[in-house]
């Protein structure tokens, strides 16, 4: 990924910030200039929740240019309702099935970019036990 | 706007092509499908091609072809719009002859897959996908099917297996079609036992990377020759949806292909029930699936029942990818659409030989690009 299109992307990259419509409440992601629902061009920056299930995933298995197979992808439905598409992470293949509760976190996306740097951003894994605080 | 016929058709074999690149491919089919209708030159020429800037460092792909093809100083311009391109390319010859902006127009879909490394061309069709949202993150066209197939499979309760007589009829199809690149049959237990390429998307759910150009001539009513077996272009529409999987309000619905097939419908003044046979836009079995029912010929969730009853096989209610489709005749994406319109014309004319539906006189023939962010939907009338 070339350095001007990660540095453009950072917000959507490293906060999954999307939009909220201030006029039917939608959220959205990633942005755009009218609404997906009301089509209004009422929309603030929103940060989405960052947890959410696995809606359909998926083991790639020849991976294009820049990727090291294998892995897992997936559409994860959000707590708001939309759905992503990202890479899970920190789990084995058997143990994903749709529904599984999942959780933002941030990880390398990309080896190397075309200039030899790494591209971060959000992947999704299963939802940790909490510790409770002391 | 005027009436627009297809009157020339022209196609090399899908396969392989280790000794042709994009300029021979193409001006082979030009020249086959002006041959065809007996025209020595045209008024526009419009190349639908996906992978040429990516896979084949070539752009100005329609210059090139039309020089190839001996159609200088012609209006030549490249069409894209992912694995529709062919589709969008006929699309834009119809306008062109029913705008009256020329009399005769050919168009052309070209596709030179097989110079690129494999991991080259799985990036090239991942171009198809948002690069931000899906490409960067490592999704690849096949992950994005399987995603959609398994989601399909959880909603319907469906095993993998119940996929399998899309395969097994394409290639079936494609085993009486000189130009297609698997000729050999398939049977369900073949499918069930196939090898996973990215689960639940096995080798026989997936049209195979290829090489082929198919063109064809469109004219007006005053073009018409008397040898010509007009097949007229009653409809041709294009629809989008979002270009990221994710962002649509139901997945398991191909939004631009229902929208440009009712449009098409209403253009046509026809309906799903007037249709002899359905070019489809089989690239993965389950978007096979999804465009029957995008199409009204089942409702969400029973495409696979209608292809379990044998709906869709050689005398079927409604006949699909009568010459292989892309799973079988081969899947040179940017060229796929124009294949489809090639067949169908085939078809109408009554020259489809062993793979003639019986009394055919209305084809459907629709290509979606981008897993349903773009559909180019087509009905041809004897």
């Amino acid at each position: 990924m070339d350095l001007a299109r990660y540095h453009r992307l950072r917000s959507a990259y490293y906060r999954l910030e999307g939009q909220r419509c201030t006029s039917c409440q939608a959220v959205q992601f990633p942005a755009r200039t009218t609404c997906r629902i009301c089509r209004a061009r009422t929309l603030e920056p929103h940060r989405l929740s960052g947890r959410g299930t696995v809606y359909s995933h998926a083991e790639v298995g020849p991976a294009p240019r820049g990727f090291a197979s294998p892995y897992l992808v997936a559409l994860v439905q959000l707590e708001e309702g939309l759905l992503l598409t990202a890479q899970l992470t920190d789990v084995d293949p058997e143990d994903v099935m749709i529904g599984l509760p999942v959780e933002m976190v941030t990880r390398r996306i990309q080896e190397h970019g075309a200039q030899g740097y790494l591209v971060y951003g959000y992947k999704f894994r299963p939802i940790l036990p909490r510790r409770k605080a002391s | 706007m005027r009436d627009a016929f297809i009157v020339g058709v022209g196609q090399t074999p899908v396969g392989e092509h280790w000794d042709r690149g994009l300029r021979e491919l193409g001006a082979e089919a030009v020249r086959a499908a002006l041959d065809d209708a007996g025209f020595e030159t045209a008024g526009a020429l419009y190349v639908g091609n996906m992978l040429g800037g990516c896979v084949n460092g070539q752009e100005n792909v329609a210059t090139l072809v039309a020089d190839a093809a001996g159609l200088l100083p012609v209006e030549a311009l490249k069409i894209e719009a992912a694995c529709a391109s062919g589709g969008a390319a006929v699309r834009a010859a119809a306008l062109a002859v029913a705008a009256g902006a020329c009399d005769v127009a050919v168009a052309a879909g070209v596709e030179k897959m097989t110079d690129g490394a494999p991991d080259g061309i799985i990036a090239g069709l991942a171009t198809a996908a948002d690069q931000d949202y899906e490409a960067s993150h490592g999704m690849s066209f096949v992950a994005l099917s399987a995603l959609l197939m398994r989601r399909y499979m959880h909603e319907t309760g469906a095993p993998r297996e119940a996929f399998a007589p899309f395969a097994v009829v394409a290639h079936a199809n494609a085993a009486t079609n000189g130009n297609a690149m698997f000729r050999e049959p398939i049977s369900a237990e073949q499918f069930g036992r196939s090898a996973l390429v990215a689960s639940p998307i096995g080798i026989f759910d997936a049209a195979p990377v290829c090489d082929g150009a198919a063109a064809v001539v469109v004219c007006s009513q005053e073009a018409l020759r008397a040898h010509h077996k007009p097949v007229r272009i009653a409809a041709a529409s294009v629809a989008t949806d979002t270009i990221a999987l994710a962002a649509r309000s139901d997945v398991l619905t191909l939004s631009a292909a229902a929208v440009s097939a009712q449009k098409a419908y209403a253009a046509a003044g026809r309906g799903p029930k007037d249709m002899d046979l359905f070019e489809a836009h089989d690239a993965f079995t389950i978007i096979t699936a999804l465009s029957l029912e995008a199409c009204g010929f089942a409702k969400r969730g029973e495409a696979l029942r209608l292809a379990a009853e044998g709906c869709i096989a050689p005398g079927g209610c409604i006949p699909i990818s009568t010459f292989g489709g892309l799973k079988a005749r081969g899947h040179p994406v940017g060229a796929s659409g124009a294949y489809q319109i090639v067949e169908a014309a085939l078809q109408l004319r009554g020259e489809g030989g062993e793979n003639q539906v019986k009394g055919a006189r209305r084809a459907l023939a629709q290509s979606v690009g981008g897993h349903g962010s773009v559909a180019v939907t087509h009905i041809l009338e004897a």
